[in-house]
């Protein structure tokens, strides 16, 4: 029987790195991921979870020491958040060159100065080009899964990459919910062992992660690549797998909400897309014919999905919790040259916003709509706006 | 002294020939002296005492024991030197290489 418990989002990942088996966990505490790995040591300890838990002094160890255990065939766990993402940084390049396939947890917390420890997503989105699969949840139970589905995506022959479960910081990790544990001899059915050839062993010596000349940098480049778009088709194969299997089906690259009709849609990335779900329903009551485009994976990109969705609607809001100095927010950077790509006349806006942890109202995101749906920007040529800004900045 | 046996390496003609990743079977060289060797060095081996100084300090443990004689594996030696500055009786020259 499958458990309804009452927990946290961090402890929800920390159930569903359990499930998945992991042989060495490797992580170093830091606000707002300390739960998760706080439970995992707890089940380590008494025996719950039969793992190698390392204690490592920082995150740049701990982003090492799991690469080492992948390189001998472990499957591996790591998780951190900001600041400490950020010190992995070398290590995350180093991991997907290598195609050492860790998972890691990342809770979304902005990054200093000024120092805060609340949430935003400019800490994994200024990592996008890192080479790990990035995929963004929007409540606990999707975390929870997301992390037993991580291990079979990364870990597939033909993806063999790294991956990294995004949740927001506090607004996921730090609030509870009824999450749905999934019984282990399913999960077992669901995830096997992990197996490789991409290993050091004694029966078959390897030269593992060595350099290469200018001849054949490139080559090693485009195979991890293609080991990206590869993941696709994996990870479509994978929700629909898990979907067969535990009854829950989070859609592919993108969730489509009620954007069949829709006039204006908001694309969004975590958590505030429980929150825009909840106005479309409010304005659609109202005959307002919004919708809302949820963006699961960032890399790979949902490029195929984003221009099948603007070709329906008139008016297209990305809302960022980001800002990329001097220019925009990324996720507006990505989707608008998916629109380019198919030469979409569509009108875009760009929202930058819940910067530092700061509350998206359901009002505000009415007020987005409704901007949307007069089909013209508030000011001519401003496509990217700080909204809820508290004070005037005009001049 | 063993060496290791090594393996011929043939350059890949196809992306999938590729090795996932840059790990490959032991055994091969791809670049021989990884490709930037300016100088070699050569052994005097009448002024050579055979006291295996060079074998110690050869920071690539390229140099190995040819029956009674130094032997040099020059598809390793990177040419740094430090074998000719350490021996004793100045019985190892390094010599420019030709392009």
């Amino acid at each position: 029987m499958e458990q309804n418990i009452f927990i946290s989002g961090d402890e929800a990942v920390a159930h569903g790195v359990r499930l998945s088996r992991p042989n060495v966990i490797a992580a170093y505490p830091i606000t707002p991921q300390t739960i998760t790995v706080e439970r995992l040591s707890d089940m380590v300890e008494c025996g719950d979870l039969k793992a190698e838990y390392m204690h490592v002094e920082s995150e740049h160890s701990a982003i090492c020491a799991t690469m080492g255990a992948s390189a001998v065939g472990a499957r591996t766990f790591t998780a951190s958040s900001s600041q400490g993402l950020l010190y992995m940084t070398e290590g995350l390049h180093y991991c997907s060159g290598g195609r050492y396939p860790v998972v890691m947890m990342n809770a979304n917390r902005s990054v200093a100065l000024p120092w805060s420890i609340y949430g935003d997503h400019r800490d994994s989105l200024s990592l996008l080009d890192c080479g790990w699969i990035q995929v963004y949840v929007e409540d606990a139970q999707e975390a929870l899964d997301m992390t037993i589905q991580a291990f079979k995506i990364a870990e597939h022959k033909d993806v063999l990459t790294p991956m990294m479960v995004n949740l927001d910081g506090f607004i996921l990790t730090h609030t509870y919910e009824m999450v749905s544990i999934p019984e282990q001899d399913k999960v077992d059915a669901f995830l096997p062992p992990f197996q490789t050839e991409n290993k050091m062993c004694f029966e078959n010596p390897k030269n593992m992660a060595f350099s290469s000349q200018p001849d054949d940098n490139t080559e090693f480049k485009y195979q991890q690549n293609e080991a990206m778009f590869n993941a696709v088709k994996v990870l479509k194969q994978t929700n629909k797998e898990f979907a067969q299997s535990f009854g829950r089906d989070y859609g592919d690259m993108v969730e489509e909400y009620r954007c069949d009709d829709a006039d204006a849609i908001l694309v969004t990335l975590g958590s505030v897309t429980g929150t825009v779900r909840v106005v479309v329903d409010k304005m659609r009551a109202e005959g307002k014919k919004v919708g809302l485009l949820k963006i699961r994976y960032m890399r790979p990109f949902p490029e195929k999905e984003i221009i099948a969705t603007a070709k329906k609607v008139k008016a297209i809001g990305v809302i960022d919790k980001d800002i990329s100095f001097g220019y925009e927010g990324t996720v507006f950077t990505n989707v608008n040259s998916a629109l380019a790509k198919a030469n979409s006349t569509v009108l875009k806006k760009n929202y930058i916003g819940g910067l530092g942890g700061r509350d998206i109202t359901k009002n505000e995101i009415e007020n987005m709509f409704n901007e949307l749906l007069t089909g013209k920007l508030k000011k001519d040529g401003e496509h990217v706006e700080f909204f809820n800004l508290k004070v005037a900045i005009d001049e | 002294m063993n060496k290791p046996q090594k393996k011929d390496f043939i350059k890949p003609k196809h992306i999938n020939d590729y090795p996932v990743g840059p790990q490959f079977e032991a055994g091969h060289l791809a670049d021989i002296n990884a490709g930037w060797r300016t100088v070699r060095p050569v052994v005097d081996h009448e002024a050579c005492i055979f006291c295996l100084r060079c074998y110690i300090v050869c920071p690539d443990g390229t140099i190995f024991k040819d029956g009674d004689k130094i032997g040099i594996d020059y598809d390793y030696c990177k040419g740094c030197g430090v074998c000719a500055h350490e021996c004793p009786k100045d019985a190892i020259s390094m010599i420019k290489e030709e392009l």
